[in-house]
Order: C-alpha cells, then sequence, then structure tokens
C-alpha cells in the first residue's frame, strides 16, 4: 500500500491517483471487475453500449483485480470489451476507492473526485447508472426517474 | 504471580491486535468464488433438501431463502 494513502470514505478521493493520472481532464466511469464475478461478465455489454454512446466525452476505464493475469486473459476471450483495461492485482486502487462489492463503478469529474459510486450490476438498474452518467457529463438526463 | 499477570495481558493484547483484518475485502475473493471452494457441490440438490427440511420443520428462515410451512413455497 506503499504511497496511497487510505481515507474513510471513497467519496473522500477528490484527485486521481498517480495509475489513473493520464485521464486527468476528463469523466471518467472507473469499473472495477474480476474473472470469477458473475455480474462483472454481465456488465460488460452494457459498457460496450455506454462506450459506443458516450465515448467520445467518457472515458470507461474497467479495473481489473484478479491476482492471476491469465484469468484476466481468459474472461476477455469471452467477453470483448471495447474500452480500456487496466490491471490492479494489488487492488491498491481498490482499496483507495474502498470497494465494498464485485462489480464497483466510480464516476470520477474532470478533477478526479468522486461524483456517483455504485455496487454490483443488475440490467434492471441500468437507466439508473446511465442517468448518473449523463449527469456527470453534465447532459440533460433522458431517464426521468424519481430522484433518490 | 506478577510474571502470570504480565503473560496474561501480552497474550490477552496480541489476541485483541489479531482482530485488525478479518476475512477477505471484496476484490479478493477470487480463490473463494471457484466452483470446489463451495460448501455445496450441487446447488440444485441442496435447495430441495432445504425445501423438505423446511416443510417437515414447520418452519422458515435458515439458510438463505424464507418461507411458510405448508411445503408449497
Amino acid at each position: 500500500m506503499a504511497g496511497l494513502s487510505l481515507p474513510a470514505l471513497a467519496s473522500a478521493v477528490t484527485s486521481l491517483p498517480a495509475p489513473l493520472a493520464a485521464y486527468a481532464g476528463q469523466v471518467v466511469y472507473l469499473d472495477f471487475w474480476a474473472s470469477w464475478c458473475g455480474p462483472c461478465a454481465q456488465s460488460f455489454p452494457w459498457l460496450n453500449e455506454m462506450q459506443a454512446k458516450y465515448g467520445d466525452r467518457l472515458k470507461i476505464v474497467a479495473v481489473n483485480v484478479d491476482t492471476d493475469p491469465a484469468a484476466a486473459r481468459q474472461f476477455l476471450d469471452r467477453h470483448s470489451a471495447r474500452f480500456e483495461i487496466r490491471y490492479d492485482p494489488q487492488g491498491q486502487l481498490a482499496e483507495l476507492y474502498r470497494i465494498k462489492g464485485m462489480p464497483d463503478s466510480l464516476i470520477l469529474d474532470r478533477t478526479g473526485a468522486v461524483l456517483h459510486q455504485h455496487e454490483g450490476f443488475r440490467s434492471e438498474r441500468a437507466a439508473d447508472y446511465e442517468t448518473a452518467i449523463q449527469q456527470a457529463l453534465g447532459e440533460p438526463s433522458a431517464n426521468v426517474r424519481s430522484s433518490h | 504471580m506478577k510474571t502470570v499477570h504480565g503473560l496474561s495481558l501480552l497474550v490477552l493484547t496480541l489476541a485483541l491486535c489479531a482482530c485488525a483484518q478479518i476475512g477477505a475485502k471484496p476484490w479478493q475473493r477470487g480463490t473463494l468464488a471457484r466452483a470446489d471452494m463451495q460448501l455445496d457441490a450441487d446447488p440444485i440438490q441442496t435447495k430441495l433438501d432445504e425445501h423438505i427440511y423446511f416443510s417437515k420443520e414447520a418452519s422458515s428462515g435458515g439458510r438463505g431463502f424464507g418461507g411458510g410451512g405448508c411445503g408449497c413455497n
């Protein structure tokens, strides 16, 4: 864990940590996934869809937390990913953002501050996740829902 | 006697210190998620067994699913 301090809450992270420094100035959708995680596999087609829809304004970065890189490769052979993949085998980023489940997704603003976080992936809630993306991008939301 | 007290204090302190990290973090469950690490080898068989058990027991709840004692759930 050298070099990364531990805030109590993910929302306390207000700037991009070193491994993500390349994405400064962009709105980032950070998705933590693992090869052994079923809902992660379900989320990949949806992430591809979001990439196609918002890829010009939103940087989708899927952070793999497998300790075995071969397992991650096998997963990617089966589930195509048209977005960026990063590897975090030591769980440093997962620890930094206080990941509570798998998958776990965050939206970071252009400075790296956490705008949104949700745990797990349920297809029936995909509209809510998309609304969070639209809000982060400062777009009027197409999915009108009661705010929660 | 004083040594015994000192020793038990040391043991107690060490025992309490050992609780700082309990279990695996959510991103460290790769090994636990493996099929050969599951407690039940056959989930469908377990579900059937549980269904019969809870029906006969006329109780509900317990191992991860609810229901009444009617055997109809």
